[in-house]
């Protein structure tokens, strides 16, 4: 613990000002829940930095340890080994009352015997401020979320939508340094998931608070963070904006878990610094971006997304070709699924116009081309 | 604002009257149809509560018998014995200090009792209502093992563990502790033991009851947003465990000033709560009058008593919203 405190006292000091400090610093954290060999590892030495302002989301299927993540920089958890920084102080030790970090909670988990205004400058109250200052700030809240008509309501008069805001006013009023949200979108219905998906965004940008934010929704990651970083199995896979995670996944996990993907075994044929070429099944020669760790030559695993490929009649100079088996139509997209030779599937999505005719058939023999700078060669 | 509340509501609800009289009458059959359903249990009261309580109440304006019962007479001499004695020589009246007395020890020892078994209670219940759903029965179970044993039983248990020869005092004598006896039979704190012990799990049972629903994510928010251990407790766990407390409390406050055999085996005669009062005028005393007058003023107090209790929970409700 000593330790820690000094290497984040010399951090800021190296830095000069704490803005330049990271906001949290996971350390090494490991977390076991009971001991023995029945103890289960809910995070296996996790280190992560998140930075000042930033909307950063821990993503990753249930039980992967994004939600234990959260516990431990909210307090409810204490680690088992390293510890967690906030602004360079360690406060992995700390209770959570305290911490200067709110958590909006998965279920709410408003006081039901509390009116909206009441729950809102609960925490205010707690921290010993003058009666006005409460009122003052519970008044500039409500107007936030924009909940004034509602403030004299119990919260259980309230619809889910309602409560969501309110649960968002109640862990902002306090000006936490950092903002912990666990799946708050997850009741929500999906129209108004999307607005609260929009709404949190401009309420980060607004306040200037650090969000982390929980959510096993790919979808709702991209559309939202800064950065995301990917978990599974206890152990961060991950961290990137979500454009990189997404065109450059560094493993087979994340390139599934994010988006639709296709997978090919392919053999890495030259190394260049930022990249280097892959023959492929078919025999064509391709070049490829690498994900992050050391290649070598040989066999590696591509992954090419199904809308950055096309699909052509003309299948003789195509870098792949296979059997068309099924069209599915989604609305937006068409989605073409083929077989290549061996058997392996492969996905093409094509966004679909007005007015256009069905080209292919099941059955048809096409070409498939790949778009440039599209094939990702995976970390295995 | 409870009663900016209450008008509101009355306005809302008289608008419905006017909106809708045909649902009026459906909701009305309704009520009938139930109001026969409590009709056995009504009947039952009637003959064993409001019957009898009728009769006393015309035997506390007779005039007592000599060999007990009472003579068709009227007079008011059996409320006015409540508190005031009329002297045997001179016929003058004066305060009747045992009486007075007596009721006092009665409320004294009953709010006593409601308090610890409060302090005892809430924390048992607290535990329970945090165990695992699978353990919580058994739990529960064991509350009630008291409760199969005649309460006569019970109590004279307690006689044999407190009295000058009982367990505790020959344990402390042999252990030199002491050097005779410490009287603890026969003292308004034993009877308040021994009523704490009786109705405990009166007490427990409501509070764990409205503590099982309690959603302990509550506390984590608590704690979240700054509060500590004690005013999450303050502010969140009893707040929210109200309903059981109170309820616990009446169910606890209740039988503890009518109570008859723990203090008439724990108090002794010269300890006697209400409950030993009324019955002394109905047996030994001779004045049923006296008794059925007494046992009004018990009735009145319990309502008094329980009028102030729900009215001031209420304010209390009304300042956290």
């Amino acid at each position: 613990m000593a330790k820690a405190k000094a290497i984040g006292a010399a951090a800021a000091r190296q830095h000069g000002s704490v803005g330049d400090v990271a906001a949290v610093t996971a350390a090494n954290v490991t977390k076991t829940f009971g001991s023995g060999d029945d103890g289960v590892v809910a995070l296996d030495d996790v280190s992560v930095s998140i930075r000042q302002n930033e909307f950063f989301t821990l993503l990753g299927p249930s039980g992967c340890g994004k939600t234990t993540l959260l516990r431990l920089i909210a307090g409810f958890e204490l680690p088992t080994q390293g510890d967690i920084l906030l602004e360079g102080e360690p406060i992995g030790h700390l209770p959570p009352y305290q911490r200067p970090v709110n958590t909006v909670f998965q279920s709410y988990a408003l006081f039901p015997h509390m009116t909206v205004s009441e729950n809102i400058g609960f925490g205010l109250q707690m921290l010993g401020k003058p009666q006005a200052e409460v009122a003052s700030e519970v008044e500039r809240m409500l107007a936030l979320v924009r909940m004034e008509a509602l403030a004299k309501r119990r919260v259980d008069q309230l619809s889910g939508g309602q409560q969501q805001r309110v649960a968002l006013a109640r862990a902002l009023a306090p000006h936490p340094k950092v903002l912990l949200l666990d799946e708050p979108l997850s009741a929500l219905d999906l129209k108004l998931r999307k607005e609260m998906q929009i709404e949190l965004k401009h309420l980060q940008g607004e306040t200037g608070i650090t969000f982390i934010f929980v959510t096993h929704d790919q979808e709702e990651a991209l559309t939202m963070s800064d950065r995301v970083a990917v978990m599974d199995n206890g152990k961060i896979l991950q961290v990137g904006p979500p454009r990189e995670i997404y065109d450059h996944p560094a493993d087979r996990f994340v390139a599934n878990f994010i988006g639709e993907t296709n997978f090919l075994t392919a053999e890495l044929t030259s190394l260049s610094k930022s990249g280097g070429r892959v023959k492929l099944p078919s025999g064509k020669t391709v070049a490829v971006t690498l994900a992050d760790g050391e290649f070598s030559e040989g066999q590696v695993t591509v992954v090419i997304r199904p809308e950055h490929a096309r699909l052509t009649k003309a299948k003789s100079k195509t870098t792949l070709t296979g059997v068309l088996r099924n069209i599915v139509y989604i609305g937006t997209d068409t989605h073409y699924h083929l077989r290549l030779p061996g058997d392996t599937p492969f996905i093409v999505r094509t966004q679909n116009q007005r007015d256009t005719q069905e080209s292919y058939q099941q059955g048809d023999e096409l070409g498939i081309e790949i778009s440039a700078n599209a094939v990702q060669v995976l970390r295995d | 604002m409870s009663a900016h509340d209450q008008t509101v509501g009355l306005d809302t609800g008289l608008k419905k009257d006017q909106a809708g009289a045909t649902a009026e009458t459906a909701r009305r059959a309704e009520v009938r149809g139930n109001v026969l359903l409590t009709a056995p249990a009504l009947i039952v009261l009637f003959c064993c509560a409001s019957g009898p309580l009728l009769i006393m109440l015309v035997y506390s304006f007779l005039t007592a018998g000599d060999y007990g019962g009472i003579i068709w007479g009227l007079s008011g001499d059996g409320w006015s014995n409540v508190f005031m004695q009329r002297d045997i020589f001179d016929d003058t009246l004066s305060i009747a200090d045992a009486h007075i007395s007596i009721f006092w020890r009665s409320l004294k020892l009953s709010v006593l009792t409601t308090v610890v078994a409060l302090i005892f209670g809430f924390p048992t219940a607290y535990f329970i209502a945090t165990r695992p759903l699978k353990t919580r029965n058994l739990w529960l179970f064991l509350i009630t093992i008291p409760f199969w044993t005649n309460l006569l039983i019970r109590t004279f248990a307690i006689v044999e563990v407190i009295r000058n020869q009982g367990v505790i005092n020959t344990a402390l004598l042999s252990f030199g502790l002491i050097d005779e006896p410490y009287q603890i039979l026969f003292t308004d704190f034993a009877i308040m033991v021994g009523m704490t012990y009786v109705y405990l799990p009166l007490m427990v049972l409501p509070i764990y009851a409205s503590m099982e629903k309690f959603d302990f994510r509550l506390v984590e928010a608590g704690y979240d947003l700054y509060a500590t251990k004690m005013k999450v407790l303050r502010r969140i766990i009893l707040p929210l465990a109200k309903p059981g407390i109170v309820a616990g409390s009446i169910l606890v406050f209740i039988p503890s000033l009518g109570a008859y055999v723990t203090p008439r085996l724990l108090g002794g005669g010269k300890n006697m709560m209400l409950g030993n009062l009324i019955e002394l005028q109905f047996g030994q005393g001779r004045n049923w009058p006296l008794g059925a007058a007494l046992s009004f003023t018990l009735l009145l107090i319990v309502m008094a008593a329980l009028i102030i209790y729900v009215r001031g929970v209420g304010k209390s409700d009304g300042q956290h919203g």
